[in-house]
């Protein structure tokens, strides 16, 4: 099957679960596992959450875009934002690395988004914003089930 | 998100319900700091079974509580998650800091 969405989003946290779950439901043609759903969900609730919390920070009116596009089995999840963009990608992957250690954050978003989708890319440019690129093979755990 | 808590001895139970990301963190760590603070406890457990989703949002609301019980000479601990915020939670290390009991 061959199908995509593409989904514009104001820069609020309110919409992170409007935004994990649209995706969640648009996947299920697929017939994923409930932990297949469960990657994704968090994958993509990591990436709304940095544009969020990071590249929209001091920004009014940010808008978040996000795409999905299904290939067969091959599920991928654009998500972009038009915000600061990322200073030191390389530091920004390594495992509780925060650039906001003083509240309660935990460094982890990326790692958890690496973790769970089988692909994961990221662009970024400053001033410019990010793009997050995932894709996560549906029904690769069936397999051994 | 709904916290409850409850007092059994010198321990408090904080019950989370609903799901933890960033919309509902600052009311989190507020709601759940209050009780903290409230009495000095042994053990503060968080309950997490009414939880059915949690991001690293939630891993850092949870590190910073931890700290904050910590400096009150309390012990944290973490009971009943489900298998997408235990994985959240066994990826960020969260449990060699505070206990997972069932």
């Amino acid at each position: 099957m061959e199908n995509y969405f593409e989904l514009k989003l104001k820069s609020i946290s309110e919409n992170e679960k409007f935004a994990r779950n649209t995706v969640a439901g648009f996947l299920v043609p697929l017939d994923p596992t409930l932990s297949e759903i469960d990657d994704i969900k968090t994958a993509v609730s990591e990436a709304v959450t940095n544009c969020i919390v990071h590249g929209y920070e001091d920004v009014e009116n940010g808008e978040i875009i996000i795409k999905v596009g299904i290939d067969g089995k091959r599920a991928t999840i654009t998500i972009i934002d038009n915000g600061v963009g990322i200073k030191d990608i390389e530091k920004a992957l390594v495992p509780f690395y925060t650039t906001k250690p003083d509240s309660d954050r935990s460094g982890m978003g990326f790692t958890l988004m690496q973790s769970f989708m089988d692909e994961f890319e990221v662009y970024s440019e400053e001033n410019k914003g990010t793009t997050i690129v995932m894709t996560k093979i549906i029904g690769n755990e069936g397999v051994h089930d | 998100m709904n916290i409850k808590t409850a007092k059994v001895g010198s321990n408090l139970i904080i019950s989370l319900n609903g799901e933890l990301d960033e919309s509902v963190a600052d009311f989190t760590r507020k709601n759940i700091d209050k009780f903290i603070l409230s009495e000095r406890f042994e053990n503060v457990i968080f309950d997490m079974n009414g939880l059915s989703f949690m991001d690293s949002t939630g891993i850092g609301v949870l590190l910073g509580r931890y700290k904050l019980i910590k400096k009150l000479g309390g012990v944290a601990m973490i009971k009943g998650s489900n298998k997408q915020i235990d994985r959240v939670l066994t990826m960020s290390g969260i449990y060699t800091i505070m206990e997972k009991i069932s």
